[in-house]
């Protein structure tokens, strides 16, 4: 009976152990085989050149038209959401700090959003879209992506703010301060780095999400200089190329998704950074 | 501050009244049982029959289920009972970094990898013959993307475990194994079957990834090693053609309006069971 005990415990150990472990593997394969693919084809011209005449054919060229259009979107949509999302997390954690079960309701539905697929929003933009009699452009892959990553802000701007001791509110308010001002000097500088942590990954899924500018953002090989021109993006550009049937064609496109994989890994370490280094200041 | 609260609070309500407006020419034509279940796909004849796709896109989803979830539940439990301070340390950023991998670059990667090896190496082994283009290799992808995603939510969920109720198993005499078999799942019962669906509906909604490695093929098959066509991968290809054909976009929005409400169900089910499960939290 004990032996049989031991026997299990070890089993499951090892076997939990190998999954874990597993995980790590499975991401160094995907990095390794991204590099490995992408840093034979990837040259200076690649993220300095626009795509010149038959580019597409194997001609010459880069990327840079995707590389600035995923920049200008992911950019735009991200400003627009901290526009409507620190408002609106600061308020959950201040104006509704007594009103528990709105506070949660509110967070439920921001968490479902979160879950709606990017290809939902991006069908949802191409109608807003055409009811607005706009084309596919630069302004309306920038509202599409914000649509999609405003929830993602407040709610892990949210998070940040949630953990904030309710005594550092107590005090600005019993200093005769309102809730507003507690809510933008208090909490704001309080949760600044929960906001870059916030903010970074906002960006980062923007900069990354194909299914939603699809539609919206269309294609182009020039750099868009107006919000009603299209823009190309640095995902969308990887799968236009990889569908390609010219082999050239393809490295290029393994190439791209290195850049896409160095930003977002970027990206990544820089919000941990800044997540360490902006809460080095903050009252515990 | 309210007025942003309120307009984003009105984000899916905008949503689903936009799709369903758009894809009302759609049901006005025909019956919603007949859309949802006829498997005649033929928009140039006006036949609009979803079942295809709906089939395809629940097969990669079980699939994908059926390879990440137990990764998922053993990894979470080593990483909440069993792994060092150090290990834990690495954990989190390879979580957060493959949660933040593009959809595109899975899909690459699966086209690189999975589609070879399940067309070159898995099929024969079974005698059958396959492009690698496959369900399977959706499945495979897909259930990668959702690792970082269900284990987190189960980190979650096995972390809020009160560590006496664990101090209680020991002092009976119950091995660590015995102590989170017996106590530490089963108390979090709700927050891993949460886990699990809401990991089944970001699977449901992926569009990208699985769509270039699935083939894109509209028929229905029990054969995984048979192309697919899911519902998100048919919205994102057709896209280009739907305004020259009549109520082509109108049945692409509602294809989006079936994902949408789909998935917007099961989020708002299992993240009531999470919260409902969890009063310590409310």
């Amino acid at each position: 009976m004990q032996k049989r005990k031991t026997i299990e415990e070890r089993v499951f150990r090892i076997l939990t152990g190998v999954a874990c472990y597993s995980l790590i593997g499975i991401l160094g394969y995907i990095i390794f085989i991204i590099f490995n693919k992408g840093f034979s084809s990837l040259t200076l011209d690649m993220v300095t050149k626009l795509p010149s005449g038959g580019y597409y054919y194997g001609g010459e060229g880069g990327v840079l038209n995707a590389i600035v259009g995923s920049l200008y979107i992911a950019g735009g949509a991200t400003l627009i959401a901290i526009i409507l999302g620190v408002p609106a997390a600061l308020y959950i954690n201040s104006h509704l700090i007594r009103y528990k079960r709105t506070q949660n309701t509110v967070r439920y539905i921001l968490d479902s959003l979160w879950g709606v697929p990017s290809i939902v929003y991006g069908a949802f933009g191409f109608t807003l879209m055409i009811w607005l009699g706009m084309s596919a452009s630069l302004l309306a892959g920038i509202i599409t992506v914000a649509f999609l990553i405003t929830p993602i802000v407040i709610r892990s701007f949210d998070e940040a703010l949630s953990t904030i001791p309710i005594g550092l509110q107590e005090a600005a308010l019993s200093l005769g301060s309102t809730k507003s001002q507690t809510a933008f000097k208090v909490l704001l500088k309080q949760g600044f780095s929960g906001l870059v942590t916030a903010i970074l990954l906002a960006f980062g899924r923007a900069i990354g999400d194909a299914a939603s500018v699809l539609f919206t953002a269309g294609y182009t090989d020039l750099i868009p200089t107006n919000l009603d021109e299209p823009a190309a993006t640095l995902p969308l550009s990887i799968f236009f190329q990889l569908s390609s049937p010219i082999p050239a064609v393809r490295e290029r496109a393994y190439a791209a998704a290195a850049i896409l994989t160095i930003i977002i890994l970027i990206i990544s370490i820089s919000a941990r950074y800044f997540a360490k280094h902006y809460s080095k200041e903050n009252i515990k | 501050m309210l007025t942003a609260l309120v307009l984003i609070l009105l984000f899916p309500l905008l949503i689903g009244v936009a799709l369903l407006f758009k894809s009302i020419p759609l049901l006005n034509a025909d019956s919603i049982v007949n859309l949802l279940f006829s498997d005649n796909w033929a928009p140039n004849s006006g036949k609009f029959g979803f079942w295809p796709f709906i089939f395809s896109s629940l097969y990669v989803t079980v699939l994908s289920f059926i390879f990440s979830a137990p990764l998922c539940l053993l990894a979470a439990i080593y990483l909440t009972e069993f792994a060092s301070a150090r290990l834990i340390r690495i954990m989190h950023p390879v979580i957060d970094i493959l949660a933040g991998i593009p959809s595109v670059i899975y899909g690459m990667w699966g086209i690189l990898v999975i589609v070879p090896f399940v067309g070159d190496y898995l099929a024969p082994v079974f005698g059958l013959n396959s492009s690698g283009y496959s369900i399977l290799a959706g499945g495979i992808v897909l259930a990668i993307m959702c690792i970082p995603y269900m284990l987190n939510m189960l980190i979650e969920t096995f972390k809020s475990v009160p560590y006496g109720l664990k101090e209680a198993g020991f002092s009976l005499g119950a091995t660590h194994w015995e102590t989170i078999k017996h106590i530490v799942i089963r108390k979090s019962r709700p927050g891993i079957i949460s886990a699990f669906g809401l990991g089944m509906a970001k699977a449901f909604g992926e569009t990208l990834a699985v769509m270039m490695v699935v083939g894109n093929i509209a028929r229905i098959t029990g054969n995984p090693f048979e192309a697919g066509y899911p519902l998100p991968a048919l919205i994102a290809n057709n896209y280009g053609e739907m305004l020259s054909i009549p109520l082509y976009d109108s049945a692409l929005m509602f294809a989006a309006l079936v994902l949408f409400v789909v998935v917007l169900l099961i989020n708002l089910v299992f993240r009531y069971l999470i919260i409902a499960s969890n009063p310590a939290k409310v």
